[in-house]
């Protein structure tokens, strides 16, 4: 069956590709933002040098990583819950149960697809932006990618299982359109999309720290900068996977709850 | 310029619309409300992230944390007022694609008014809300020795900013004619935009600040008159009068859409599909 799920896979990247002239806009955007993001950096650790952690090229870094996994992690919406979130509602949900596919996993290698090819259509080219007009602290050592790849296969492991989750909340709300609101701003937020949860004050940041949305960029973004080195780096991909491996079986579980009540409707 | 008998028309197409958008919004009031807030509380975390900023500095680019507010405010309220009004005009672009846009065009009403109104959404308040708030407490807590020139170019500011924003829509609906696909454009401009005037011009790099000053003048929108206000020098060093420009350059801006507009549909061809 792993067949069939790759299939789906590469069929979903190959949707996503087809939107050529939408990634070009969606690369300006993430430039545009970056640059704006970037400035306000600037003069923020022009006073405080060493924020969080981080020296200014390092907390520019950031700034432009987190321009790149923005779409990969779908942090503003645009993955698979609206689709689904369609069906639920009209109903199409019940012929995709009779299918012969397991309906979380068909979704996941659907949102795999559209996730690797956002790596590579609105991923690479903002850092790239970025690395012309700003001094990055981009690392050489062929280890620290590795990590990040790695993070970053587990972070959108992690947005997938949220966004499911969001998704199927859909079986019991008529409109989904507010917990969908809910559920991106809390992820801009708490993923360190606006500044780095390494920079929030006090128990914000403990908190902000060991939320699941952590694992969508801060982490990736602190293997790739050295933040986590030997075993602080195991933690933290442990850390990823832990959260990863719970919510997919929360979603397992709402998924056999929800699955039940579509039989109640349609009997 | 059109005369006023279609301007007219166009304004009572678009009011019709707009109730009609909003009646329907309001049949489901609970979903209304969460997504009116969603929109508050998404369109204050930009607010949250320089709040969070200033917990560790005491100036940002030698703005006070009311000054930055102040430019915030402005800039939101005007923005919140352009995305309410005619932020569906983002929506063209995938009715182009679809094809449901020659369905406007056989309606006997100004298109232009039928794409501002379409799928009118009252949400947006809660943008508008969140700008006009912390525009009201910056104003509270701003150092400015009030005249009654600040106070009255401040009052022009925000509907001229929102006239620029406004705009800036309806030239980049214009643009998705050509480009279709390309939605996301339009949203640099104006959601990077707005997110930029919320910082002190002299933070950015002096290209930046001309492209946002004489190429799309989003300079208008608030920095060169909240600059005046708070009696700062702009980055630029434009002469003293140019800060009272904003109504003139609103007019020109509002004109120049209006060909745009014109020029994109005479060159649309409809899909087909």
């Amino acid at each position: 069956m792993g067949g069939f799920y790759g299939a789906v896979v590469v069929r979903s990247f190959r949707r996503y590709a087809t939107y050529r002239m939408a990634t070009v806009a969606g690369v300006c955007t993430n430039t545009v933002f970056g640059l704006i993001i970037s400035y306000s950096y600037v003069a923020l650790w022009d006073q405080r040098p060493h924020l969080g952690g981080y020296t200014e090229a390092q907390a520019l870094t950031y700034v432009w990583i987190g321009q790149g996994v923005l779409s990969t992690m779908a942090l503003m919406g645009g993955g698979f819950e609206d689709e689904l979130m369609d069906r639920i509602r009209s109903g199409d949900i019940a012929v995709d149960l009779y299918r012969p596919a397991d309906l979380q996993r068909w979704w996941l290698a659907a949102d795999m697809g559209r996730a690797g090819f956002q790596v590579l259509g609105r991923g690479v080219a903002p850092v790239l932006c970025g690395a012309l007009v700003f001094e990055l602290a981009l690392p050489s050592s062929a280890v620290r990618w590795a990590l990040f790849a790695l993070s970053m296969a587990l972070g959108a492991l992690v947005s997938f299982a949220i966004r499911y989750l969001v998704a199927l909340s859909a079986f019991w709300l008529l409109d989904g359109a507010g917990i969908t609101q809910v559920a991106w701003i809390t992820g801009l937020f708490f993923s360190g999309m606006s500044l780095p949860l390494n920079a929030f004050p006090g128990g914000l940041g403990e908190v902000a720290r060991t939320l699941p949305w952590s694992a969508m960029l801060q982490i990736p973004a602190d293997l790739l900068l050295g933040q986590h080195r030997g075993t602080g780096a195991v933690r933290a991909l442990a850390f990823q996977a832990g959260w990863a491996a719970a919510l997919l079986a929360a979603g397992r579980l709402l998924q056999a709850v929800a699955t039940r009540r579509v039989v109640v409707q349609g009997g | 310029m059109r005369e006023p008998g279609p301007v007219a028309e166009s304004v009572r197409v678009y009011r019709l619309l707009v109730g009609m958008w909003v009646r329907s919004t309001m049949a489901y009031r609970a979903s209304f409300v969460m997504t009116a807030l969603g929109n508050f509380g998404g369109t204050a975390l930009d607010f949250v992230t320089i709040l969070l900023m200033f917990s560790h500095i005491e100036t940002l680019g030698g703005f006070t944390l009311p000054e930055v507010a102040l430019l915030y405010g402005t800039t939101s309220t005007s923005f919140g007022l352009a995305d309410l009004l005619v932020g569906s005009m983002a929506r063209l672009g995938s009715r182009v694609r679809d094809g449901t846009f020659d369905t406007l065009l056989l309606r006997p009403a100004p298109v232009l008014a039928q794409v501002a109104a379409d799928r009118f959404a009252l949400r947006r308040l809660g943008r508008l809300t969140q700008g006009a708030l912390v525009l009201a407490w910056s104003l509270l807590r701003v150092d400015v020795d009030w005249t009654p020139v600040k106070v009255l170019l401040l009052a022009v500011t925000l509907p001229t900013g929102a006239a620029i924003f406004c705009a800036v829509y309806v030239a980049g609906g214009a643009f998705q004619f050509w480009a279709g696909d390309a939605a996301e454009v339009q949203s640099s401009v104006t959601y990077g935009g707005t997110t930029m005037l919320q910082y002190p011009p002299g933070l950015f790099a002096r290209e930046l600040v001309r492209g946002v000053t004489f190429v799309v003048p989003l300079a208008f929108v608030n920095w060169l008159p909240v600059l005046r206000v708070l009696g700062r020098p702009d980055p630029l060093g434009l002469p003293g009068w140019v800060d009272f420009l904003a109504p003139a350059v609103a007019c020109a801006c509002c004109a120049l859409a209006g060909l745009v507009w014109r020029a994109g549909i005479r060159s649309y061809r409809s899909t087909g599909s």
